[in-house]
């Protein structure tokens, strides 16, 4: 947070220096806005995290995507993924909540490399219309076995960085 | 604008479907729920407005010349290398990194370079990291994400380079 809070205090020094204080204000009111528009989902996000945190079974969760669960758990992360509908004010509160029911790190880097990498709703919204149905398809085959490979390397370095926690 | 509406209607039905199901689970679930989805809302929309009032700042400062001049065209692995660190360094939503690799791929970029740029983007965009991946999940989580999907662009252009595609 104060990381970040220092980077953007820098950045505005340098949009001030450089555009001067109307600079500063286009981008305020643009983001502003923005902001304004993001939040109603952010609280949708939040309340859909928290309703599957709620109703999912917590012993189910721990067994088909926990550390034992194998590659069957990488594969539901990523199909799981692939299908989840809205945008980042979705997909990590979902995962947040899954990593509290008993989902593994493997499972859970499945789920949000398969959301940002197959994940429908970007693809169809942006990239289709702008690098064209050729470049979008090929792109997404080639990243289909990405988000099973990188949960299955999230869970061989898990174990071995986190031993205590090893099932 | 109609993809937007979607994408809410699709957000909040998804929403109500649980609700649903939490209420027939019993009143108490929902109301547990509700207050346990509010309080993470407040907590976090602190961080979401620096994040989104603050990003702004932050890709005004990085010129997008730079990034679209890391993308040369067949420049083998290190071209890779390049657009792995271009697409990490991106700012901005979607239509700013898909139009720096339409733009690529315009000028000349080659395919696998561009390929590894849109996936690097995808999981580093250090924007999407600061501005949403952080603020809801544990940091530990992300570092860790972000570390073991490394080799990722560079295995995707890999692929794009054996199979000729796209």
């Amino acid at each position: 947070m104060i990381v970040i809070a220092v980077l953007v205090a820098a950045s505005v020094v340098l949009v001030w220096r450089r555009d001067g204080v109307d600079g500063v204000l286009q981008i305020l009111t643009s983001d502003l806005t923005l902001f304004g528009g993001i939040l109603p989902r952010v609280l949708a996000g939040c309340l859909l995290g928290a309703f599957i945190a709620e109703i999912l079974p917590h012993e189910k969760v721990a067994r088909s995507l926990g550390p034992a669960s194998g590659i069957k758990g990488l594969l539901i992360g990523t199909a799981f993924g692939a299908i989840l509908p809205g945008g980042p004010f979705t997909a990590y509160p979902v995962a947040s909540a899954l990593l509290t029911v008993g989902a593994d790190f493997g499972a859970t880097i499945a789920l949000v490399v398969s959301w940002t990498l197959i994940g429908y709703g970007r693809a169809v919204a942006w990239e289709l219309p702008i690098m064209g149905t050729d470049f979008t398809l090929w792109r997404i085959l080639i990243s289909l076995p990405l988000p099973v490979l990188a949960g299955a390397l999230g869970r061989f370095v898990y174990v071995r960085m986190y031993p205590k926690d090893a099932p | 604008m109609t993809a937007a509406l979607l994408i809410d209607i699709i957000l909040w039905g998804s929403v109500a479907v649980v609700g649903f199901i939490a209420l027939r689970r019993g009143r108490t679930v929902l109301t547990a729920s509700v207050r346990e989805g509010g309080k993470d809302f407040i907590n976090i929309v602190p961080r979401v407005a620096l994040g989104v009032i603050g990003s702004g700042y932050i890709a005004a400062v990085i010129p997008q010349e730079i990034i679209t001049g890391w993308l040369g065209p067949d420049s083998g692995w290190l071209g890779v290398l390049s657009a792995v660190i271009a697409g990490a360094a991106t700012p901005g939503g979607p239509v700013i990194g898909f139009s720096i690799g339409a733009v690529a791929i315009k000028a000349g970029g080659g395919a696998p370079q561009v390929i590894a740029y849109v996936v690097a983007w995808a999981l580093f965009a250090f924007q999407r990291l600061i501005l949403w991946e952080i603020p809801f999940m544990p940091a530990r989580f992300v570092w860790f994400r972000a570390g073991v999907s490394l080799p990722f662009p560079f295995l995707a252009a890999a692929i794009a380079m054996a199979i000729g595609r796209p």
